[in-house]
């Protein structure tokens, strides 16, 4: 069960190279913003599968769900941010 | 009971893959925003379950809190994720982003 566990959470950081990519070049401001989000629901799951692996998951349960707390806030936060200011996107409105 | 939490994980795994592909691969803003949702709700719901079910399996009190907190977890981002995607959808129509439109030359 610990190896099922170990190849999890190595797909899980590889997959989680992808929301990275769209979080460095992503056209727009909300795009980076939307992979941050992607990575951070991610790393909840990466927390407890740690706590597994370690036989100590009742202290990352806590670690996590405060991690979720952060996400949420995080993105909360920077999307009220940015709806105030208009023109700091680099894409263009087509046509 | 091992196989039930092996598959869970599996499927759990497929989701978190589909939804970074399709944050990759989606044309524009607005239909990136549809695979993030699913990848936050529908594969952190499956893993979150499968890892409950395998911290109950020595039956103690200490087993059983942890699986709960687990649980609770899995209720606070079914309440907050489509919360915070909802608030970056307002944010991008405020700021006055266009829908991308299918046309001839922007096929890839």
């Amino acid at each position: 069960m610990n190896d099922i566990f170990i190849y999890a959470g190595i797909f899980l950081g590889v997959s989680m190279l992808m929301p990275t990519y769209r979080s460095l070049f992503g056209p727009t401001v909300l795009d980076r913003l939307v992979g941050v989000n992607a990575i951070g629901s991610k790393t909840i799951v990466m927390l407890i599968l740690i706590g597994l692996i370690y036989k100590r998951a009742d202290m990352f349960v806590d670690i996590a769900l405060a991690y979720a707390m952060l996400n949420f806030i995080t993105v909360l936060a920077a999307s009220r941010y940015f709806q105030k200011q208009k023109g700091l996107y680099d894409e263009k409105p087509e046509k | 009971m091992s196989i039930l939490i092996t598959i869970m994980l599996i499927c759990g795994l497929i989701f978190f893959t589909g939804g970074s592909v399709g944050i990759i691969r989606f044309p524009d803003f607005y239909s990136r925003l549809h695979p993030a949702g699913k990848l936050d709700t529908g594969g952190l719901v499956i893993t979150m379950s499968a890892f409950a079910l395998y911290t109950l399996q020595p039956f103690t009190l200490t087993a059983v809190i942890t699986s709960i907190k687990i649980i609770l977890i899995v209720v606070f981002v079914f309440i907050t994720s489509p919360t915070a995607i909802h608030a970056i959808v307002d944010a991008g129509v405020r700021a006055g982003l266009v829908p991308w439109e299918k046309k001839e030359d922007n096929l890839i």
